[in-house]
């Protein structure tokens, strides 16, 4: 048998080709249901992470629903609409005009205390990154934020969902004021005192420029969401502080 | 070579060769490109370096066993295809079965159908021995492909981060309060290939095969 005939040079890429195409599709089928499960258990321990519930994968599952107490989603005029929040794909949602996506958001009750996680999703420098940032119930401060990528280059831009990249969010505010100011990641560190500064990581600074990006796109979405919201957040804190100056009276009194 | 046993000392040279006096990366001089790559860290290093191993052992026995059939102008085709749905399978299963792996080498896992190493055994073995041969060929040459990796690895991550396979070596040691600080260079590409080259300067000293005659 001549191997470099035209015609069996033909029939061998054909049936080379046939035998490869249906291993891949039988392997991709076969282990869909396994990868899915991994990315929707990590997605969970992600939400969990950012409101500083550490918790195993395989646990991931049972505590989400012990202190993910709702799942909103919301339009880019504030307003609740229909939908699954867990099940929405950020990806896809970020393609679309800003007028009609989807905007998730989580909202943790962890030892009494409200907070609201809202997931990110940027550009790196290879591939996609997203996270899950969590705020205090002002809306204004960081509770914590967590990272992840799908292709940074490791020791460098994948530094990102190290914990000495996202530690430093917590505390720092997205207001100035009234005014919107997202948190950057800023080249050779904040100035001591900046509010909306992080350290960036050297060799990735790609990468640490698409987190700065992400957080200002992602956050200004809700920004209406959270104009609604704080008119209740002063009512409560005007309360809050009446009834400290009733207690303060009523001391004086007795 | 096929009345030889299984091992015998013309098939064990086939995995001792490419350690040392045929090292793929510092002899022949392939694979550079993932060497710079994946060893700012070890552990990237060490998983680069069994998957490299599985790919090019198992490809080397596919092409192998496939020699006779291969038409010898798509052969180079035939490879890649070999090699890239290989790599495709892995990547699927550790995504499936071993998350954590599949995300610590994320982009690389791709890369590794790119490796001249793979590409340049097939060509160079695969198509021309057996099947056992072209196993041992295999494994020989990913473990001189990984020693490498990993003595780049090593340096590269004690003097650029401070740590070994994530473990903060020197602030144990209490290395900074001395005023020590982390080599940043280290962990740029450029320092990679400084660091294999000095590897390939201190084997040329030291293996007498390796030394040009005048």
């Amino acid at each position: 048998m001549d191997v470099n005939k035209n015609s069996f040079t033909f029939g061998f890429t054909t049936i080379m080709v046939i035998i490869v195409a249906a291993l891949l599709s039988i392997a991709y089928i076969k282990l869909k249901p396994y990868q899915d499960r991994n990315i929707e258990l990590e997605k969970k321990q992600n939400i969990l992470n950012s409101v500083g519930i550490n918790v195993e994968r395989e646990n991931a599952e049972a505590i989400y629903s012990t202190y993910i107490k709702r799942e909103l989603v919301l339009n880019n005029k504030g307003e609740e609409v229909e939908g699954i929040a867990f099940e929405i794909d950020l990806g896809k949602e970020i393609k679309k005009d800003a007028n009609v996506q989807l905007l998730p958001l989580f909202i943790s009750e962890v030892d009494g205390v409200t907070r609201y996680i809202i997931p990110l999703r940027g550009k790196g420098l290879w591939g996609p990154i997203w996270g899950f940032i969590a705020l205090e119930d002002d809306v204004n401060k960081v509770y914590g934020a967590v990272f992840d990528h799908e292709k940074e280059t490791p020791g460098l831009g994948a530094e990102i969902n190290t914990p000495m990249f996202q530690e430093p969010f917590a505390g720092k505010t997205i207001f100035e004021g009234e005014v919107f100011t997202p948190i950057k990641v800023i080249k050779g560190g904040p100035k001591e005192g900046d509010m909306h500064g992080v350290d960036g990581i050297s060799g990735g600074t790609i990468t640490s420029n698409g987190v700065s990006d992400m957080l200002s796109e992602r956050l200004s979405m809700y920004l209406p969401y959270f104009n609604k919201m704080k008119p209740a957040i002063e009512v409560d804190s005007v309360f809050a502080e009446m009834d400290s100056v009733v207690t303060i009276n009523d001391s004086i009194i007795n | 070579m096929s009345k030889d046993s299984l091992f015998s000392k013309k098939r064990m040279t086939l995995l001792s060769d490419p350690l040392n006096d045929n090292n793929p990366i510092t002899v022949q001089v392939l694979g550079i490109c993932s060497a710079l790559a994946i060893t700012v860290q070890l552990k990237p290093a060490i998983v680069m370096a069994i998957s490299v191993m599985v790919v090019l052992s198992v490809a080397n026995v596919l092409i192998s066993f496939m020699r006779k059939l291969i038409p010898s102008r798509i052969r180079i085709i035939v490879q890649l295809v070999v090699i890239a749905t290989l790599v495709i399978l892995v990547d699927q299963v550790l995504k499936a079965f071993v998350y954590d792996v599949s995300k610590e080498l994320s982009v690389f896992v791709g890369l590794i159908i790119t490796n001249c190493i793979i590409m340049g055994r097939l060509e160079a073995f695969g198509m021309a021995n057996g099947p056992w041969e072209s196993f041992l060929d295999g494994i020989g040459n990913s473990f001189g492909y990984a020693w490498i990796l990993i003595v780049v690895a090593f340096f590269r991550e004690l003097l650029g981060s401070g740590t070994l396979y994530g473990y903060p070596v020197l602030e144990k040691i209490g290395l900074y309060e001395t005023g020590y600080e982390n080599n940043g260079m280290m962990i740029l590409p450029p320092m990679a290939l400084i660091t294999v080259g000095i590897i390939i300067w201190i084997q040329r000293m030291k293996n007498e095969k390796l030394i040009e005659s005048k």
